[in-house]
């Protein structure tokens, strides 16, 4: 039966083809069934309930199908077509029959048509030419998803005839009210290039024309053709970048991937490189995004020496940034090449969490993105290896994905992280998949000569593996072997003669080579099994491999010159054979060494050099990673995976050494508006595509602007541009958030007025462009005081928003923030200007004043900071000094009443930064006067103080009232160091000597950090620099905020957020040196914990350790 | 960009093919078939390969090989991402992505790719946007269809695509409005040879299953957000308000659907449910070796284990196995090596255990390495991280939905070595 029907099958093949070939003459003709009958009633008792039977009444039954009166038939006859299409079969002969329908009423019939007419038009151009008409009338339709499918088939018909009628309908199409027609329009650009490309000139107009669209359904499908027709042509996305760049979020996945790989390559060609200056902090001050460009000028030839990142490209990488969350592997990895390709080094590595997202995803997907990995990490190591064992390979994956996970480790592999690789790859060598087996082997001999440490570990490793009895195995070792020994081959004489003994059981080729090969290289080592090495393999020299027969030749010719006594026979032997080998190469081979190593007279003057070119040093190999010269192709491409230029690559330009005009980028605000207006204004349809994340890019906004207030007023007035334009949509559904957010937007917007000194806006279109005019010609001196108190209410005011308090009366928290600010104008002024969301931040929620409400402040701010941080894309690499949350601080005495003759003076530690300088910790002393006389001239005198310590005296107090007492400061810098300051409290009369000695705690100051860079900074603070302890913890003190009040108490330590309750982490600098100081307390089960300190103080950290193992252990 | 897309079946037969542009003759899928013998098992085919004139990217998904045909240079993942969107689609279509399902219903994934591309460019994959343009088969409408001759292809034109949310159909109407969300969390572990965890870490996903009238606007919190890692969102989710607020806020679509999948951070030790003794041996010389494995609960948080199954991949050198189950029942598949053991569930008091012989073949040397025991488990009713869903939020409509919420945690590629 089954047999019956392919045999049919072919039958009908031939016939088919015969009908073809008949109708290429005349196509005209009726076709007549062939076959006779018996042969019809054959094929229907051989499948009589398949398609197959029908086939040879088939056509005319459709062809009559097609032309009855109903649709259900109709529809029928089409279905049977489109499966035979869909099974590669020829249908064209029944173009004439299905063509008559394209005007169908019926949908589905018109589809299948359509389906039809894509497949065979081509070859039947003038027979396609009858249903253009119907498309024609088509892109009239009212309907725009009527006109847009009539243009899509149009534009698939691939007749040359139609070409012009295709262009008119694109040029149509592109101005077409719905975006969803222009959508299509970009398509058809990109068909009729491929059917013609002459056309190329008047298509490039329609793209220039498309890419000033601003619907995000055009988007892609615009760059995609800009892409295929018109790559080179840069200049047109100019205008369009920023815009491209704020779309993108919103734009369809598909589209996404496209129009990131087409900004990296418009990036790298507008903007100079952010590595060069990497070891420069890479801080964007958006200060100065819109500054007029005077003063850009100015102020780039003041920082001519160091690079700042140009607006745009910041733009650029801040929006693409959200997309690493995407479901869409490809768009991940768009944005992931897109971070490799543009962004400073230091920020390259936010990605690496994402592409190890995609491991878990189908092998396909592995496979691509392991091999980009592998690319990255070959460069970058620091990337990847915090997720070392994500590459772990299980015995389940296929073999290529294993192979490239391997590769991976390889990479990744280090002094510090060898050990248990090792150890992994030891199970990876049992693999009962011998390839990959193998493949570890070479692993492991990368791993042997790039890590000097463990070389001789592997070697052993690897000489143990000569043992293993599988061949394959044991082959690969010995290749290895050599080319480890090859590095360092003087001590190894044992590893040499016993591959010699292995010899006999190897069959490899390759392996016997590689043994040949050491053998004759170090035959002086070896003297005595060197020829006897000779003579058993010149026995089975005819039966060897080439590659064997070789290695024979160049051994004998090797000991024929160290040691021709003994070896001058066999050598000749060899030679003899080796000249009546099969093999030409082979022959080549002998002629040439006889000619060198055999003295006769004619030989010339290099038969007395034989010895030296023979035995030369030979350099060792390097073992080097298959995906080094992956990289000079684009991440994430076709290239890349191929290792070979893809048709239709594009290069990824150099960096440019200057950067061309970046004002090219700015857009023309009147023509633009003009432009937009006829489309805006009339479909109801544009406005929401845009809509529904405006909410969210505004909230992005706000969040990302380390007071950028440039951009954020850009983006405030395009937000209020779509709520106005859509005020209809919101009202219809205003969800309670939507409308919070509303008003937060509202009291946003009258500052971003007010800041921007903006003019009542009514058109919606044009408060952008203004708006964005006017910041540009604001002046951006930030230490104006005006200037800088306007940008921190606006800050203040965006701040109260994500507490979610509503923004019904903002003058109050703006007012309260800025009467703080003046208290802390003294700290302020020290610390950068970035620095003021922090500071603000903490004030917002903690008082500085009263220290009651300090475990509060605890709770809320780290966590806000750390969202702050998340967002602020530039904090990474910045550790800022925390402005102080002042912690009741204890008192200590300094000097009692009593032997003080009536004079008490008590200090403690204020946690005041650098009042005096730097280095120095403010100490508050209180002098009280506890005689009933004046005591005069109290002041500081016969300093003994260790070597490196110094101090800031305090003013001498003039005198002191009976009963009265005063707070004085002085500065001492303590060196990092617990060492007693030790001085003498004078009086006009009387000396008393008295001695501060700081607890270890006080010897910091706290630092700002995100959790990410706690772990950093931790991972580089590990093996000596690291203290720890395992404490019990008193049931009462296991809460985040008692521990957080505890330890801040004993030290004065800065809370970094932390993403798990049980793990706290705080940071502080040492006051002198400005070492880092990480204290880690993680709670554990059964109230225990463990407490780490990192440091490079190491004498500090267990000071510090100590002191702070009571203050949790204690009730 | 994707020129043609071929089906081609376990045997190497071209069920299907379909070009968005100038026809490309099957003789192109030789390359692919002689990449397929190289590579001897399906699993290790190439995803791309390099013709002469064309490149072919492929998936292999329910032993069906997707192949396209690309001319020009394209992000190959984009390519595979989209082949498995179009396999995913026709899951969602057939509920099975078969090569009977494809070709019983040949006319529908036709309709359907033409639709998905247009001159090689996804046009419409959104499965909401589909199932507008071309209703899904169902056995009452091909009856109804058969009859009244009417076409299942929607006469109405569907909103979404142009719509601002293209993801959500427009007038959804349910009597009964319900929203149900699954979180489902995978441990993928290796654990080694002396029980340690070599790695372990839980992947997550919420998939959620909404019918909701109207446009509802939802948003979900979590008790304890900060421990998602890493989050990877559907299209509908607004990304800022998670950034800000760690909500995920979303007008939903309609249906099934992955509303994100996520890791949990790996600072967090990972409880590893079960435990597993064995005792595998190959003895020199002998041709047979034992076989002890007992599986037992572990740290599972007073929540029974069960659907525990274990694969082996056993040595190509295992002959036969007699083993007994003191609980459930084995298969041993002697061409493939595979053993499969389902034990079910596990009770505390009466441990699981799998004991016997393994026959060699005779002559074979003994293995290397014993064969690595990859576990299946499920846990009801516990998400192992320990994430737990605080409230769900409608707002836009006026109905009360019907909400639920289910943890269900499984075993993902949880691999002991012996």
């Amino acid at each position: 039966m089954e047999q019956n029907s392919t045999m049919l099958g072919k039958i009908v093949e031939v016939s088919c083809t015969i009908k073809s070939a008949l109708k290429g003459r005349n196509f005209e003709v009726t076709l007549k069934p062939y076959l006779t009958v018996e042969e019809k009633r054959l094929a229907a008792a051989a499948d009589p309930c398949g398609c197959m039977e029908q086939y040879f009444t088939l056509n005319e039954d459709l062809k009559q199908m097609l032309e009855s009166s109903k649709d259900s038939a109709k529809l029928d006859a089409m279905k049977r077509i489109v499966g035979m299409i869909a099974k590669g079969k020829n249908a064209s002969e029944l173009f004439p029959a299905v063509v008559k329908n394209v005007a169908s009423k019926n949908i589905e019939i018109k589809k299948l048509v359509y389906v039809y007419l894509m497949r065979y038009a081509e070859e039947q151009q003038d027979l396609a030419l009858l249903s253009i008409s119907t498309f024609q009338r088509a892109l009239k339709d009212p309907n725009q998803l009527i006109r847009a499918s009539a243009l899509r088939v149009l534009s698939s018909i691939r007749v040359p005839i139609i070409v012009p009628i295709m262009m008119l309908a694109i040029k149509e199409a592109s101005s077409d009210l719905s975006p969803y027609v222009r959508k299509n329009a970009a398509h058809a650009i990109q068909k009729l290039y491929s059917l013609d490309p002459e056309q190329k000139e008047m298509l490039i107009e329609v793209i220039e024309k498309l890419l000033k669209d601003r619907s995000t359904l055009v988007a892609g499908s615009v760059v995609m053709a800009f892409e295929e027709v018109c790559p080179d042509r840069i200049d047109l996305i100019h205008k369009n970048y920023r815009k491209l760049c704020n779309l993108l979020v919103d734009v369809e996945e598909w589209g996404q991937v496209v129009i990131i790989h087409m900004l990296t390559r418009y990036a790298r060609t507008q903007f100079i490189s952010p590595w060069k200056a990497d070891e420069v902090v890479d801080e964007y001050n958006e200060n100065n995004f819109y500054e007029s460009d005077e003063e850009q000028k100015e102020k780039d030839q003041k920082l001519k020496s160091t690079y700042t990142m140009d607006p745009d490209h910041r733009l650029l990488l801040r929006n693409t940034k959200p997309l690493l969350q995407s479901r869409n592997a490809a768009v991940v990895m768009a944005v992931a090449q897109l971070y490799w390709h543009l962004a400073p080094k230091s920020e390259a590595g936010i990605v690496s969490k994402s592409l190890v997202r995609l491991l878990r995803s189908n092998r396909e997907v592995q496979y691509i993105v392991l091999q980009n990995i592998a690319t990255m990490s070959i460069q970058r190591k620091g990337m990847f290896e915090p997720f070392l064992k994500s590459f772990y390979v299980r015995s389940t994956d296929p073999t290529m994905i294993k192979i490239l996970k391997l590769e991976i480790l390889t990479n990744l592999a280090n002094e510090a992280n060898i050990s248990t690789l090792l150890r992994e790859f030891q199970t990876y060598v049992k693999s009962q998949d011998k390839q990959f087996a193998a493949a570890t082997i070479q692993a492991i001999g990368r791993c042997a000569t790039n890590i000097t440490e463990v070389t001789d570990t592997c070697l052993n490793g690897l000489v143990c593996l000569l043992s293993n009895r599988d061949e394959i195995v044991v082959a690969e070792s010995v290749v290895v072997i050599k080319k480890l020994l090859q590095t360092q081959p003087a001590h190894h004489g044992e590893i040499i003669k016993h591959m010699a003994k292995l010899l006999d059981n190897i069959t490899v080729p390759v392996a016997r080579a590689s043994i040949l090969w050491l053998i004759g290289e170090y035959c002086e080592r070896v003297p005595k099994i060197a020829p006897d090495v000779l003579r058993k393999t010149a026995k089975s020299f005819t039966n060897e491999d080439d590659l064997v027969k070789l290695q024979i030749l160049n051994l004998s010719a090797k000991l024929y010159l160290t040691n021709s006594k003994q070896t001058k026979l066999l050598t000749q032997y060899v030679l003899n054979l080796g000249k009546y080998d099969q093999s030409y190469d082979i022959r080549d081979r002998t002629r040439f060494i006889r000619q060198l190593i055999v003295p006769n007279e004619k030989s010339g003057a290099l038969s007395k050099y034989a010895k030296k070119i023979f035995l030369a040093q030979k350099p060792a190999p390097l073992l080097e990673s298959p995906f080094k010269d992956r990289d000079h192709f684009q991440l994430g491409t076709l290239s890349h995976t191929l290792n070979s230029q893809a048709i239709g690559y594009l290069e990824l330009s150099d960096w440019p050494e200057v950067a061309p005009d970046a004002s090219v980028r700015n857009v023309d605000v009147v023509e633009s508006a003009k432009e937009w207006t006829g489309i805006l204004g009339k479909p109801k349809k544009e406005k929401p595509t845009e809509k529904f994340y405006s909410e969210s890019e505004e909230e992005e906004d706000e969040s990302t602007s380390t007071s950028s207030s440039g951009s954020e007023s850009d983006s405030e007035s395009e937000k209020e541009d779509k709520e106005e334009g859509s005020t209809d949509e919101t009202s219809g559904s205003s969800s309670p958030s939507e409308e919070s957010t509303d008003s937060d937007s509202d009291s946003k917007e009258n500052t971003a007025k007010k800041t921007s000194r903006a003019a009542n806006e009514s058109d919606s279109e044009d408060i952008k462009k203004k708006a964005e005019g006017i910041s540009k010609k604001r002046s951006t001196s930030s230490s104006s005081d005006t200037e800088s108190s306007s940008s921190e209410e606006s800050s203040s005011g965006s701040k109260s928003e994500s507490d979610s308090k509503s923004d019904s009366e903002p003058g109050k928290p703006r007012s309260a923030t800025s009467t703080k600010k003046e208290e802390k104008t003294v700290q302020d002024r020290k610390t950068p200007n970035k620095q003021d969301v922090f500071l603000l931040d903490l004030d917002d929620f903690c008082p500085v004043t009263t220290p009651v409400t300090v475990p509060t402040a605890a709770v809320l701010s780290p966590s806000l900071t750390a969202d702050l941080e998340g967002l602020n894309l530039s904090s990474s690499s910045v550790i800022d000094v925390t402005s102080q949350v002042s912690v009741p601080t204890k008192t200590y005495e300094l000097l009692h009443r009593m032997s003080g003759k009536g004079l008490a003076a008590h200090y403690h530690f204020s946690r005041q930064p650098g009042l005096f300088c730097d280095h120095m910790v403010p100490v508050q002393v209180t002098v009280t006067n506890t005689t009933d006389q004046k005591i005069d001239n109290i002041h500081i005198e016969g300093k003994k103080l260790p070597p490196g310590m110094r101090m800031h005296e305090f003013n001498p107090i003039e005198c002191l009232e009976p009963g009265g007492s005063t707070t004085v400061t002085m500065g001492i810098d303590f060196c990092d160091s617990t060492q007693t300051a030790s001085f003498q409290l004078c009086t006009k009369d009387d000396h008393f000597n008295v001695s501060i000695q700081p607890p270890v705690g006080e010897l910091l100051l706290p630092v700002t950090m995100s959790e990410k860079d706690f772990k950093k900074e931790q991972g580089m603070l590990t093996g000596m620099n690291e203290t720890s302890a395992t404490i019990a913890v008193a049931p009462q003190n296991s809460t985040r905020l008692v521990i957080i009040e505890r330890v801040m108490k004993a030290a004065n330590l800065g809370v970094v957020s932390s993403g798990q309750d049980n793990i706290h982490r705080f940071a502080a600098k040492t006051v002198h040196s400005g070492s880092l100081m990480l204290v880690t307390v993680e709670l554990k089960e059964s109230s225990t914990a463990q407490l780490v300190i990192n440091t490079e103080k190491t004498v500090i950290g267990s000071v510090l350790l100590r002191e702070l193992k009571p203050v949790l252990s204690q009730g | 960009m994707i020129h043609s897309l071929f089906l081609i079946n376990c045997s190497g037969d071209i069920f299907l093919e379909k070009h968005w542009n100038s026809v490309v003759s099957q003789s192109v899928c030789d390359y692919f078939f002689e990449a397929q013998e190289k590579a001897i098992d399906v699993e290790n085919v190439p995803p791309v390969i390099s013709t002469p004139h064309h490149y072919l990217i492929s998936i292999y998904r329910d032993k069906i090989f997707f192949v396209s045909v690309i001319q020009t240079e394209v992000p190959p993942l984009f390519v595979i991402e989209f082949l498995h969107r179009v396999a995913d689609t026709f899951q969602d279509y057939f509920g099975e992505c078969s090569e009977t399902a494809i070709k019983d219903n040949v006319v529908i994934v036709y309709e359907l790719l033409e639709e998905m591309l247009d001159n090689g460019f996804p046009l419409a994959t959104e499965s909401n946007i589909l199932k507008e343009l071309i209703k899904p088969p169902t056995i009452l409408r091909s009856v109804v269809n058969s009859i009244t001759g009417s076409s299942n292809v929607g006469d109405t034109l569907p909103t979404g695509q142009l719509s601002n949310i293209p993801w959500r159909r427009a007038g959804v109407k349910y009597t009964n409005n319900e929203a149900y969300f699954d979180v489902i969390e995978e441990i993928d572990a290796i654990i080694d040879k002396s029980g340690s965890t070599v790695f372990a870490e839980i992947q997550g996903v919420i998939d959620s299953c909404i019918k909701l009238s109207g446009m509802p606007d939802l948003s979900l919190s979590f008790m304890n957000p900060r421990l998602l890692d890493d989050v990877s969102f559907h299209p509908c989710i607004r990304f800022k308000r998670w950034e800000s607020e760690r909500v995920l806020s979303f007008i939903p679509p309609d249906g099934n659907f992955r509303l994100i999948s996520y890791r949990v951070s790996s600072q967090n030790l990972v409880a590893i449910p079960v435990y597993v003794k064995h005792m595998i041996s190959f003895k020199e010389n002998s041709s047979s070796g034992r076989f002890d494995v007992t599986i037992g609960p572990k740290q599972n948080m007073g929540k029974t284990v069960e659907g525990v199954v274990m694969t082996v991949h056993m040595p190509k050198a295992v002959l036969n196995m007699s083993l007994t189950a003191t609980q459930g029942s084995y298969t041993f598949d002697p061409v493939t090596k595979v053993l499969t053991w389902d034990v079910g569930k596990i009770t505390p008091q009466k441990l699981p255990n799998l004991k016997g012989i393994v026959n060699l073949q005779s002559g074979a040397p003994k293995p290397e390495e014993n064969p690595s025991l990859n576990i299946q488990f499920k846990i009801q009713q516990l998400a192992i991280s320990g994430l737990k869903v605080n409230r769900l939020d409608m707002y836009g409509e006026k109905y009360k939905p019907f909400k639920g919420v289910k943890y269900i945690t499984k075993a993902g590629k949880f691999q002991v070595r012996t």
